[in-house]
């Protein structure tokens, strides 16, 4: 269970580019749900996902996965626990490395290093066993640096990598967006079956309501660095793409009235 | 023949050098200048211990250790401090020269009648082949011992590159190796990649270090001068080894700088023999490595611009 408490973060502080990304943010998402997070431009669903990473020190709030507070945890610390796939498919994969090894760093999310051999000749039929069933023709490749696959060959090995060691949480950050419809459909089936078939705790962030509205058991719209709706259930069962679209509409409509109201006060005031 | 056998020599010896700024600039993408000092450093160092009637061995380790703690330095002050990694290194080297002073007292330090790693490969010649005995080869007289000396590098590195290329294999090296690649995707594998670039700059200077021990007793003496532009020319082999052999898997990488230093050191020598001044060596060096960095660039521009005009002729 991850327990996120009243998060927030200020980017540039006291300077022309402050930017409040996070404006307490508060989230309790139970052990094996599948949580899609939607949310307009700079509404904050990113940079959830990246105090939830580690990225960044948030300014104030606690992150608790299974009862241990990984707030003051670095980066790298969290990945014991926390398997991630990034929107960019370059970031998730060392490009210059064979496949053969960038599964074989995966093995070890989390755990000690030493000066064990890192590829040994007893895990190739596993990672072979690993990749057919993405049908990608990647079993015969796996001495291949991954560098010269494509953009959806690589989102799917990285997410085949952050899932190879049964994280206690999943995140996905737009994983398909820079993807064609194609190859995102494709990488979105495997996110399915993979979190099916290991009953993963799961937050994806989407642009697509699409996907938010047919996958997962529950939905989070964030607006202004903070949670907006969230319907889990029954409620998020019958919700429908154009239920979203309405209430993103709403959030927009707020928006520019804050928008025309600051602007009126710049002119009398100022 | 004696000409090549020593430029063979000292090509091996500065191959550690290329191994260590193999680690810094191609694993880590470093670029690490603390090897003008760290060179120097494990010169002095050296030449110091073995001075003060320290076993050689043990001093050419010690001076691995020192070049170690260097880079340490460097590594520290760039991840813990966020100093860019050149201005890291700068400091680091610029600080270096003063202990170096201090290391060895004088600017200067001659060797020549101490015992150090080759004055034992010579008794072992002497012992073995008796003194100043010539053998032929490929049609010329060369002295036995040379070739003893030669034969001796020849082991040491092949030993080095070995240790070198089983440890970037290992579940750390390739960790490591990552770190250079994409660090944030191994930071989500959970490696703390501010110590892998520590310890990989740490063992990078280390290599460089062991490079400046080792030469200073095959030439006889160390000098606080004898780093400069030991980053260029370590980085010129390198490069000379990548353009050899095409081929990016570490063992092979590993190979072509070992194989480009000595390339690089037999060409020079060549060079001085036609009469090029030695002054101008380290100029020439600059030139050599500023055209291998720009040429595929030029490359890629030229084959862009043919098939450009290739399209426009076909419309």
């Amino acid at each position: 269970m991850l327990i996120i408490k009243n998060i927030v973060k200020t980017f540039n502080p006291g300077t022309v580019n402050e930017v409040q990304a996070l404006r307490g943010v508060n989230l309790e998402i139970e052990a094996g749900s599948f949580v899609c997070v939607l949310g307009t431009n700079g509404s904050g669903k990113s940079t959830m996902l990246n105090a939830v990473a580690g990225s960044f020190m948030p300014d104030k709030g606690n992150i608790i996965l299974d009862d241990t507070e990984i707030t003051k945890w670095e980066e790298y610390k969290r990945a014991k626990f926390i398997g991630r796939v990034f929107q960019n498919p370059f970031s998730g994969t060392a490009p210059n490395m064979s496949i053969m090894e960038n599964l074989s760093l995966a093995m070890k999310r989390g755990k000690s290093r030493g000066i064990g051999w890192g590829l040994p000749k007893s895990l190739i039929n596993d990672f072979k066993n690993l990749v057919r069933p993405l049908n990608m023709g990647l079993e015969d490749r796996l001495e291949n640096p991954i560098g010269k696959l494509s953009g959806g060959q690589r989102q799917a090995l990285t997410l085949l990598m952050a899932t190879a060691l049964k994280p206690k949480l999943l995140l996905l950050d737009e994983h398909t967006a820079a993807l064609d419809p194609k190859t995102a459909a494709k990488v979105i089936d495997l996110t399915q079956q993979i979190i099916n078939r290991d009953h993963l705790t799961t937050l994806m962030v989407t642009h697509s309501m699409q996907q938010a509205v047919n996958l997962g058991d529950r939905i989070i719209m964030m607006h202004q660095g903070k949670v907006a709706y969230d319907f889990k259930g029954d409620e998020k069962k019958h919700l429908k793409v154009q239920d979203l679209l309405v209430l993103f509409d709403e959030l927009r409509k707020k928006d520019n009235i804050d928008v025309a109201v600051a602007n009126l006060l710049t002119e009398i005031y100022v | 023949m004696a000409l090549l056998i020593g430029s063979i020599t000292i090509g091996l010896i500065l191959s550690l050098l290329a191994l260590g700024i193999f680690i810094s600039f191609r694993v880590f993408d470093f670029p690490d200048i603390t090897a003008e000092g760290s060179f120097t450093f494990g010169a002095a160092t050296a030449a110091a211990l073995i001075l003060s009637g320290m076993n050689p061995m043990l001093a050419s380790f010690i001076a691995f250790l020192a070049g170690m703690v260097a880079g340490a330095t460097t590594g520290i002050i760039h991840t813990h401090f966020k100093i860019n990694p050149l201005l890291a290194g700068i400091l680091v080297m610029t600080a270096l020269y003063s202990i170096n002073l201090h290391v060895m007292g004088k600017s200067n330090l001659p060797l020549m009648s101490e015992t150090t790693i080759f004055s034992w490969v010579e008794n072992l010649s002497v012992q073995w082949a008796g003194e100043g005995t010539k053998t032929n080869v490929l049609g010329w007289d060369v002295l036995v011992r040379d070739l003893y000396v030669l034969g001796f590098c020849f082991v040491a590195i092949l030993l080095f590159s070995f240790i070198l290329w089983w440890f970037f294999k290992t579940n750390i090296g390739t960790a490591m190796r990552a770190t250079g690649d994409n660090s944030q995707m191994i930071r989500a594998l959970g490696v703390n990649t501010k110590v892998m670039i520590i310890t990989g700059i740490a063992l990078s200077n280390g290599f460089i270090a062991l490079s400046g021990a080792v030469l200073a007793q095959y030439q006889g003496f160390a000098d606080v001068q004898m780093g400069i532009g030991m980053m260029v020319w370590g980085l010129a082999s390198v490069i000379i080894g990548e353009a050899i052999i095409n081929d990016t898997s570490i063992g092979f990488v590993i190979t072509g700088a070992v194989t480009g230093s000595i390339l690089f050191r037999i060409l020079v020598a060549i060079a001085l023999r036609w009469g090029l001044n030695p002054n101008d060596l380290k100029i020439i060096t600059a030139i050599f490595v500023f055209i291998a960095l720009i040429l595929p660039v030029i490359m890629k521009n030229k084959k862009k611009i043919s098939f450009k005009s290739h399209a426009h002729a076909n419309n």
